[in-house]
């Protein structure tokens, strides 16, 4: 492959960080339709045709409003976590595979899982800095769920890579070529599910912002772009676990359709699973914050301990250790 | 400069742009009661570096333990390529069992109830 230039590295991270962002905005028109039908009403529908053009509207708003800097808060920390947050968001998109990936990595989950950690710092940071009991409750609240269920989801990876054979990415697509992995660790993928909906903070897990008790949660104190950055960041991220959910359990079709097709049947499992998001969030009262703990240290975690062992001496026992590289 | 340098590089200039745009558009006009912590309209009580539930340090602490349990265990794909895929399983099982006796004491200990 030739040295690329810079202005190939410019063209080709902007070709994969811009789509990222506008998906982004248009997941939260979706969102909003589709609660908006559930619940028998119209939704965003003024700006432009069908509300289309709800989410250009949002952003400018947000762009334009006053950003505020509380006096208490401690000001970089306070400017910096944002950015971090929207930073990691769109860095964790680079390992994977649509079909092609920007940054081939060798440790692609390794790294994803990485990211996603870091993405603690912005909450637990944020909430700090903001210097108000509301932030720093909600940022200890999220904190404390987030990585509670980082134990379980780097417990389910390592049992599927048990069966893909390595870190990397692709390698999910190859191990997944007669049948889907969701059939043979379906247990796993449903706690995988709920587990990336916990980890986004997502309803019915959604207690950092529980409206009457906290408010907003950490980012009670942001306005305008700091705070449509942390909005980015979120649905970034759901986007993100859906479709690393999408490519870790439901990757190739089996159908097999001509490869040119991939990436559009990605995106549709990827919007399938968001709007299963959704229907949850439609559908599901908030969780209390003890049940939330329970069900991942007592349900969860002894069940992804049993299955990890389980998911590493299968191979072992059936001598179908997959291949490494 | 390899992509993913130049990746990070572009995401942190993209966000520091998007909040320089925010800052640089909006109408600036701060007061004292804008600027002052959120507190439903009162005027903020104390201060907000306040006391926190040691269940929260607890949580912390024991995902520390599980995490690093897991580091250990993150090179099970290559250690199950080995001389003998056996040795590797029965490391496994030793780590794996030790992290469900370790679980098992701290919910008997009671570690795990989040409050009464």
């Amino acid at each position: 492959m030739p040295q690329m230039t810079m202005m190939g590295y410019l063209i080709m991270s902007l070709l994969y960080a811009v789509p990222i962002l506008i998906a982004v905005a248009f997941l939260t028109l979706v969102e909003r339709k589709i609660l908006s039908f559930m619940q028998s009403r119209k939704g965003p529908n003024i700006v432009g045709p069908f509300g289309l053009l709800q989410p250009i509207a949002d952003g400018i708003k947000l762009f334009i409003k006053e950003p505020i800097r509380p006096s208490t808060s401690s000001p970089l920390l306070f400017i910096m976590m944002p950015m971090l947050a929207l930073l990691l968001a769109l860095t964790a998109w680079v390992p994977l595979p649509l079909p092609f990936s920007l940054v081939d990595l060798n440790l692609g989950v390794l790294f994803m899982v990485a990211m996603s950690s870091l993405a603690v710092y912005s909450i637990l940071w944020s909430g700090w800095a903001s210097n108000s009991k509301y932030a720093l409750i909600g940022a200890l609240r999220a904190v404390a769920q987030t990585i509670s269920y980082e134990v379980t989801l780097a417990l389910i990876l390592l049992s599927v890579i048990m069966l893909a054979g390595n870190y990397t990415l692709s390698t999910f697509a190859i191990a997944q070529e007669p049948l889907y992995l969701i059939f043979s660790s379906w247990p796993l993928a449903m706690m995988w599910y709920v587990s990336t909906l916990a980890e986004t903070n997502r309803a019915p897990f959604d207690l950092t912002e529980g409206e009457s008790e906290l408010v907003s949660g950490f980012n009670v104190e942001y306005a305008a772009g700091p705070f449509a950055l942390f909005f980015l960041a979120e649905y970034a991220n759901i986007m993100l676990m859906n479709t690393l959910t999408a490519i870790i359990f439901l990757n190739p079709s089996a159908l097999g359709p001509p490869p040119e097709l991939f990436p559009i049947i990605l995106a549709t499992k990827v919007l399938l699973l968001s709007s299963g998001f959704l229907w949850v969030r439609a559908s599901y009262p908030r969780f209390r914050y003890d049940q939330l703990m329970h069900l991942l240290w007592k349900n969860f975690l002894p069940l992804t301990l049993a299955l990890c062992l389980w998911h590493t001496s299968l191979p072992i026992c059936y001598a179908g250790l997959p291949p490494s590289m | 400069m390899n992509m993913l340098t130049f990746m990070f590089s572009l995401s942190l200039a993209l966000s520091a742009t998007l909040t320089m745009l925010n800052f640089w558009l909006a109408q600036m006009n701060p007061d004292s009661e804008k600027l002052s912590p959120y507190e439903c309209g009162f005027d903020p009580l104390g201060s907000a570096r306040l006391p926190f539930s040691i269940r929260f340090f607890l949580v912390a602490i024991l995902f520390l333990l599980f995490d690093l349990e897991i580091a250990l265990l993150l090179p099970l794909p290559w250690a199950a390529q080995l001389q003998s895929p056996l040795l590797t399983l029965a490391w496994t099982a030793a780590i794996l069992l030790l992290l469900t006796l370790g679980l098992a004491y701290e919910w008997a200990q009671g570690g795990l109830e989040w409050a009464e």
